[in-house]
């Protein structure tokens, strides 16, 4: 049992990482985009998992609530308004294959070095940042003090993002009855009514 | 068994190699691109995360959430630019944006 403790950390990191990275691949890999969405999600899924497992809970929630709550849907919400024949699109797959696996490999080969020369002289295992207080409460009193003004600048970003999309994906049909406020309010008598002198016997004609 | 940095670097590792490699093999995909230059980001944050929670610093996790919130604004922005650009072409192949002649 205590045995099991031990190595409870490790089976769970390996477990996430082990998921993350094949949903990864997944991703690249599947011919439908719907499901490449969803291994996105147990993507991200399993790297909120890692996030906790380094203690930082906050930002693993926030990974979920934005990710999965929001970023995925879009896409998904995406992915099936746009009536696109996916299948013709995985046609030349193998074409990009061959410089794309060398790229990727040079890519991880760099990093591995990177990695290797850390672990000739390894750190410690890896602290938790909080030091006594919360993770939340922590990342709370840095955020709003010393990091107020970029807090600031990425809400006016997101602002913008919306704005930009909004306009972007805005677009005026013709033929859509709506109602003029402002031409309505702006009649006047004279526009609206006319007065006719109408004689006896004969009507106003048409 | 303990975890230490480097496990979670490597693994931030092999997430940005995937996503390199993915934006290299769906060249024809564009929503499949954007998914991608989601993982690389998200690699980034688990190296961001891994060395605040190492090194004792809350900075690193205050920044992730900046790119995290960078990360959903560009995947806002992205797809609003593919929804126009399917309305305008009625496709999103990635080969026959070539409008601009770049």
């Amino acid at each position: 049992m205590e045995n099991f403790v031990e190595i409870l950390p490790g089976l769970t990191f390996y477990t996430l990482s082990a998921v993350a990275v094949a949903a990864a691949f997944m991703v690249i890999a599947a011919r439908n985009p719907v499901h490449s969405v969803m291994y996105l999600i147990l993507t991200f899924f399993s790297a909120a998992g890692l996030f906790v497992l380094m203690g930082a809970e906050f930002l693993a929630l926030l990974l979920i609530m934005v990710y999965v709550g929001a970023v995925a849907v879009l896409f998904l919400f995406v992915v099936m308004m746009l009536d696109v024949d996916f299948v013709e699109m995985k046609q030349g797959f193998l074409q990009y294959l061959p410089i794309g696996g060398v790229v990727a490999c040079i890519l991880l080969a760099e990093m591995i070095m990177v990695g290797a020369a850390s672990l000739v002289n390894p750190g410690e295992s890896v602290k938790y940042a909080t030091g006594g207080t919360s993770n939340i409460e922590a990342i709370g009193n840095v955020l709003y003090t010393q990091y107020a003004f970029f807090f600031e600048a990425v809400g006016l970003i997101l602002l913008l993002a919306m704005v930009g999309a909004i306009v972007l994906t805005l677009r005026k049909r013709g033929g859509v009855k709506k109602q003029n406020v402002s031409a309505q309010i702006a009649r006047t008598r004279e526009g609206g009514v006319e007065l006719v002198d109408v004689k006896p016997g004969e009507g106003i004609g048409s | 068994m303990i975890i230490g940095l480097s496990h979670y670097l490597v693994v931030a590792a092999i997430l940005f190699t995937i996503g390199v490699f993915g934006i290299f093999i769906n060249r024809k995909n564009v929503i499949i691109i954007l998914m991608c230059i989601e993982l690389i980001l998200l690699a980034v944050n688990i190296n961001f995360v891994a060395f605040s929670t190492h090194m004792g610093d809350i900075a690193g996790q205050v920044f992730a959430m900046f790119i995290l919130t960078i990360a959903a604004a560009e995947a806002a922005i992205g797809l609003a630019i593919l929804v126009v650009y399917f309305r305008n072409r009625g496709n999103i192949a990635v080969e026959d944006i070539d409008l601009m002649k770049g």
